[in-house]
């Protein structure tokens, strides 16, 4: 046990000695969070609206009026029928519609159920689910103002269509998909690179020499790893939450439950990484291209996997961010419980296992 | 030779890589406080018997005992027993002086006290008692060399082996380096090394040349030099490695 302290001692001199580790640890984490975070909730102002108002009473200019005095949205145009509206979204010239049913006084008022749609121009989906939000906030404040006092309530239902990407990714996607990105950079792709670097300085075979059983060595240069990644997950979600505002809905616990299976099973395939390149640059590049590229592109973080071709589709189940971002999403935004991902976490731990016995069996390949 | 014990026995060691043979039936002792040379051209099989005889590597069959213990039964006490340096240097570079030495050292198993003590009276005799606590890129190669090799034996070992140690080392350094072997050897470790510069192997107590995976001699430095009668060590080990099937 002593040796293996000295040993994990060393591991982190190692780290904090090295700056480009220390950069790629602590700041990609807070840079890309930002950086995706204020792209992504980039406040709305002065959005074009434009308005099909089939009723034209007293509550629908009500309700237009208290949008447009929010300045949040701007009123371009006044519609009689939806007919151009494909046409205004595919010329730009709005980015939202907002269409009354007719009588929607008479039915707030007397059927206490009145529906407004909302149409959206989704070609940028995260606008357009930011833009719905808060009109549905600025409905849903008129809707407690008018029931004040009443003892039937009334209803607004707005219904909401998305032109272009109907079915939309939700706008808290990024921290799911930052946090599968840099637990992979840094447990996979670091812990790759410093055992290939052992490798490659002839340092490995020293070690091996030594008394130090191979999973001695193993587990000491993946702690340190298992450890900082655990710190990074910590902060990413400790940020969404209060710089971003993006909830934890579901079990704290669980959650972070998850990102520790995650962050083994990028272990593991660090070290087989490791195990198949000789040299820092290899370890390098087979994360890079390996890991980073389908990470980021095939795991549904900024493309929805929908709407990939077929093949693309299928490649990314083998991609485990791909599974891990379905475990985050549901639990943080659905507030979903164990039950509902199992089946991920069950492929998550598959994968665990596979990379571990592939690693055992190279490295008894080597010594033989 | 300054003890007939032997510290090294190697009866048949053959290794096999499919159908390429890289150790043809080996037989060998090694006794201690010997210098013992392992010679021969790149590909002739040296760093392979090396490996076997470290524990890194299994040989396909034969009989091999290194410090009393046998290389396939007791590999856990073999390597506490045994040193190694190899021909890429082996120190951390971004560690300091003291850090490498107490890292390796405490990977042995040696207790705090003993090595601050320890390597005190090093970094005196090695005059680097000023570098104690710079790192290791900072220093230059042939200091860093010595150093390396002042760890591989710092916690005394039966044997240590090194594989080409001297590999880019000016000449005035690689005779340092030398004097540092024969002191360990003084002090009884026995030194198993692999080179091919030939001027080292004159250095040696014995010397054994491999080519084309068996060995081919071995002898004291004299006694090969009056059998081939050559007048240096180069001689002698071109006239064996003639005979070489080994194509690049």
């Amino acid at each position: 046990m002593k040796r293996f302290i000295g040993f994990l001692k060393k591991e982190f001199y190692h780290i904090f000695r090295d700056k480009r580790s220390m950069l790629i640890l602590f700041g990609m984490p807070i840079v890309q969070l930002l950086l995706f975070g204020f792209v992504i909730t980039n406040d709305l102002k002065d959005v074009k609206m434009a308005v099909v108002d089939h009723s034209k009473d007293e509550y629908t200019s009500e309700i237009i009026n208290k949008i447009t005095s929010s300045g949040y949205f701007k009123l371009v145009k006044n519609l009689d029928g939806i007919a151009q509206v494909d046409e205004l979204f595919r010329k730009g010239e709005t980015k939202l519609v907002l269409v009354f049913e007719p009588d929607f006084g008479q039915n707030l008022i007397k059927g206490s159920k009145a529906s407004v749609q909302i149409l959206t121009d989704a070609s940028e989906p995260n606008m357009a689910s930011l833009e719905v939000n808060y009109l549905q906030g600025i409905l849903q404040n008129y809707n407690l103002e008018i029931n004040r006092g009443k003892i039937v309530p009334s209803q607004i239902t707005p219904q909401t269509r998305m032109y272009f990407n109907p079915n939309m990714e939700s706008v808290y996607m990024f921290v799911p998909g930052i946090m599968a990105t840099i637990l992979m950079l840094v447990s996979a792709m670091m812990t790759s690179i410093s055992i290939a670097r052992e490798k490659e300085m002839g340092t490995m075979e020293i070690l091996l020499v030594s008394p130090l059983r191979p999973l001695q060595i193993i587990l000491g240069k993946v702690t340190p790893y298992l450890f900082l990644s655990f710190i990074n997950a910590l902060v990413i979600v400790g940020m969404g939450y209060f710089v971003f505002g993006v909830p934890v809905l579901g079990s704290f616990a669980l959650l972070m439950a998850e990102s520790l299976l995650f962050i083994l099973m990028a272990l593991s395939l660090g070290i087989f990484i490791s195990t198949v390149s000789d040299s820092q640059q290899v370890a390098m590049m087979l994360s890079m291209f390996a890991l980073m590229l389908p990470t980021i592109l095939l795991s549904g973080f900024i493309f929805p996997l929908r709407n990939m071709p077929v093949p693309l589709q299928i490649i990314s189940h083998i991609i485990p961010p791909r599974w891990f971002i379905v475990i985050i999403k549901n639990i943080m935004l659905k507030g979903a419980g164990f039950e509902f991902v199992w089946k991920e976490t069950l492929i998550l731990i598959g994968m665990t296992a596979g990379f571990i016995g592939l690693s055992v069996k190279k490295f008894k390949i080597r010594l033989e | 030779m300054n003890s007939d014990k032997k510290v090294i026995s190697v009866r048949n060691l053959t290794k096999k890589f499919g159908s390429f043979t890289a150790n043809d039936d080996l037989s060998f002792d090694v006794y201690q406080g010997e210098i013992f040379g392992f010679l021969g051209a790149n590909g002739a099989g040296k760093t392979t018997a090396m490996k076997i005889l470290c524990g890194l590597s299994y040989p396909t069959s034969g009989e091999i005992m290194v410090a009393g213990l046998d290389v396939y039964k007791q590999r856990e006490e073999l390597k506490r027993n045994i040193g190694y340096m190899s021909q890429k240097f082996s120190l951390y570079e971004d560690l300091t002086v003291f850090e490498n030495i107490r890292f390796y050292a405490g990977i042995y198993g040696m207790s705090l006290k003993d090595i601050k003590l320890k390597s005190d009276d090093l970094l005196k005799k090695l005059d680097l008692v000023h570098a104690r606590n710079k790192r290791i890129g900072e220093l230059p190669l042939g200091w860093k060399q010595k150093l390396a090799f002042s760890v591989a034996i710092f916690h005394n070992p039966e044997i240590v082996f090194l594989d080409e140690p001297t590999g880019g080392v000016d000449p005035v350094t690689r005779r340092q380096f030398w004097d540092l072997i024969y002191e360990a050897s003084r002090n009884g470790i026995t030194v198993f090394v692999t080179t091919h510069y030939m001027d080292e192997a004159e250095y040696c107590n014995r010397v054994s040349i491999m080519v084309d995976g068996r060995i081919e001699a071995l002898d004291t430095p004299e006694g090969l030099k009056n059998k081939f009668e050559a007048k240096d060590m180069d001689e002698v080990f071109l006239r064996l490695a003639r005979k070489s099937n080994y194509k690049e």
